[in-house]
């Protein structure tokens, strides 16, 4: 005891202990390395956004320019249109999307039969497991001009008569982003929430069922606030995430050049600038402008979550 | 008049719900199989929904015969294979080391895996990076950069931890050392956790098309899910394709009967096969995988 408090102000007795515990440090040193290559030297882009930096003369020859790169973005007339396209997509993931596996959560609850319920999940889960490539090709085959399902249904049941170009109409374009999103994600989301169910204790709901309580009230006021825990946990996560509106899924939804118009959000405009146009130091600036805002929108999120009694720190 | 009871309607309406949901979620697989089992030329004339027409093997045997495709179903094997087996055995032993609560400078260590998971450099800065590291155009960028998953490491962590202790202590007496302990004692009983964060890797791999498509130029190094993406974006399915097929069969006239669609929908049911397979039976894991990495906070 005496040895391991003193330790502190010996050094001696520390590098004792290290080399002591050398095969246990060999575990983690590398691991540390790779994170500290991959993770910690790309934050040089923090830096790098207020450079006009050149890829020849590297981070320590590239001039500072300050905040040039930020009013640039600021005064470029993509500006308005990419935050808006990104603020409503993400509003609208979070407003439909995040409730979406919630939901059906709550149904899969309600349905007694077991086999029944495993096959449902099952065939929920499996579009998780689908590439955003195969679930485009997907979008794509179901949604085409020429002999698509959907023109093909829409013309039988007679409400439409000439086939619609769904991919090529930006009214259309949101409902099928947040459609195709919640198709892939649903039941995959849903797990959290139905292992959160089935920690409630059964009696509350004998209690309810003695009292004369329908099944509808027995979610309303059993269920839901039981699991409420965890829908806030996922609610700040989703919060603090928010302005990542969707990468791959737009990427390769938004083929038409006539949807830039409301598919271009801060990722996608990132990907343009930097890795097509190869504007490094602009690109690095919007995105830190978004890693800025996350981190302000996950602070929020959480201290209000903290007001009710939860909070992921 | 009968009285209905409402808990009755309630459940004919959720099961009403299920089924439909259900169909939503496996008709764009069933539809791209029937197309990808119909002759493409059958296939323009329109109506093909839920069975084929015009039964042939004609679309996957020209996927099958096409060098392209081929070879980046072979790289994406190689690529699932070879990243996963190092990025799992590398982040399970970094797990081990911090699931120790002897180990020096741990605290320092959790704060700084922790810090990454909310801040980013972001993608040009590590673009940047690995081609400062000479990774530009090489199998090794797909396998490097996603060795150490901090994600993965907090799971496997948890996990460890809540290990018996006297089954190590046991192996330590025995004069083991912690890489022969977490070897021959540790890796041993923990399958279900290998196997869950293992297929979530392998899945993350075999689905990546992003990485390929921004470090990789080489045709004989794209993984088949970023050449299915050249060819879904360019809507031109490689007419190389269909002449090389051709010219191997040696008859025109069978290559009529194939089409950009119906090529389309066999190769991305290919790129799909190796997913379907495994995932049943990894099914009873991940569930479980998902509720540890879920309240890891």
């Amino acid at each position: 005891m005496a040895a391991a408090m003193s330790y502190k102000g010996d050094k001696k007795s520390f590098w004792v202990r290290y080399i002591a515990q050398i095969d246990l440090q060999l575990m983690v040193i590398p691991a540390l390395l790779l994170i500290f290559i991959f993770a910690y030297l790309p934050m040089y882009g923090v830096l790098m956004s207020f450079q006009d930096y050149d890829i020849f003369g590297g981070f320590f020859n590239s001039p500072w320019v300050g905040l040039k790169h930020f009013k640039m973005f600021f005064d470029s007339p993509e500006f308005w249109n990419v935050m808006r396209n990104t603020v409503v997509i993400s509003f609208l993931r979070l407003l439909i999307g995040f409730p979406a596996p919630i939901i059906l959560a709550l149904i899969l609850n309600e349905v007694a039969h077991v086999r029944f319920k495993r096959i449902i999940q099952t065939i929920s889960y499996l579009p998780h497991f689908l590439s955003w490539v195969i679930v485009s090709g997907f979008v794509m085959s179901i949604l085409a001009t020429e002999n698509g399902s959907l023109n093909i249904l829409l013309d039988k049941i007679n409400l439409i008569h000439e086939p619609i170009n769904f991919l090529a109409i930006p009214n259309y374009f949101w409902g099928i982003l947040i459609s195709t999103g919640i198709w892939k994600e649903i039941g995959f989301s849903a797990i959290v929430y139905i292992a959160a169910i089935a920690g409630i204790n059964p009696e509350v709901y004998e209690a309810a069922s003695i009292d004369g309580a329908s099944r509808l009230k027995k979610i309303l006021y059993i269920t839901i606030p039981g699991i409420s825990g965890v829908i806030i946990i996922f609610m700040i996560l989703a919060v603090g995430d928010i302005l990542s509106a969707g990468f791959e899924d737009i990427l390769l939804l938004a083929k038409n050049p006539v949807l830039q118009d409301v598919s271009d959000v801060i990722d996608t405009y990132v990907y343009r600038v930097g890795i097509k146009n190869s504007r490094f130091s602009y690109a690095a600036a919007v995105g830190l402008y978004k890693s800025l805002i996350s981190v302000v929108l996950l602070t929020i999120a959480n201290a209000t979550a903290r007001k009710l009694g939860r909070s992921l720190w | 008049m009968k009285t209905i009871n409402p808990d009755r309607i309630f459940m004919i309406l959720i099961y009403a719900f299920l089924i439909v949901m259900s169909f939503v979620m496996l008709y764009p697989f069933w539809n791209s199989i029937v197309i990808s089992f119909n002759t493409g030329s059958d296939t323009s004339l329109g109506g093909i929904t839920f069975w084929p027409r015009e039964f042939t093997l004609e679309n996957y045997k020209v996927v099958f015969q096409d060098k392209r495709m081929m070879s980046g179903f072979v790289i994406s094997i190689l690529r699932t294979i070879i990243g996963t087996a190092i990025s799992i055995t590398c982040t399970a032993i970094f797990a081990y080391g911090m699931s120790k609560k002897q180990l020096i400078g741990r605290k320092y260590f959790m704060i700084m895996c922790i810090i990454t998971m909310y801040f980013s450099g972001g993608l040009i800065p590590a673009y940047l990076i690995n081609r400062e590291l000479g990774l530009m155009d090489s199998f090794w960028v797909m396998v490097i950069p996603n060795i150490i998953s901090v994600w993965n490491m907090i799971i496997f962590r948890t996990f460890f931890v809540e290990l018996p202790e006297g089954l190590e202590e046991s192996a330590k007496i025995d004069g083991c050392g912690n890489w022969r302990t977490f070897f021959s004692i540790v890796v041993p009983i923990s399958g279900p956790v290998f196997a869950t964060l293992s297929l979530f890797a392998a899945v993350w791999h075999w689905n990546d098309w992003f990485t390929a498509s921004i470090y990789i130029t080489s045709d004989h190094l794209m993984p088949i899910q970023t050449l299915l993406q050249q060819i879904l974006s360019s809507n031109i399915m490689s007419e190389q394709m269909m002449q090389t097929n051709a010219a191997a069969q040696g008859h025109m006239a069978s290559m009529q009967n194939v089409t950009t669609k119906s090529l389309t929908m066999s190769t991305m049911l290919v790129a799909t096969i190796p997913i379907l397979l495994i995932y049943p039976f990894l099914q009873k894991y991940f569930t479980k995988g998902v509720m540890i990495g879920s309240i890891k906070e």
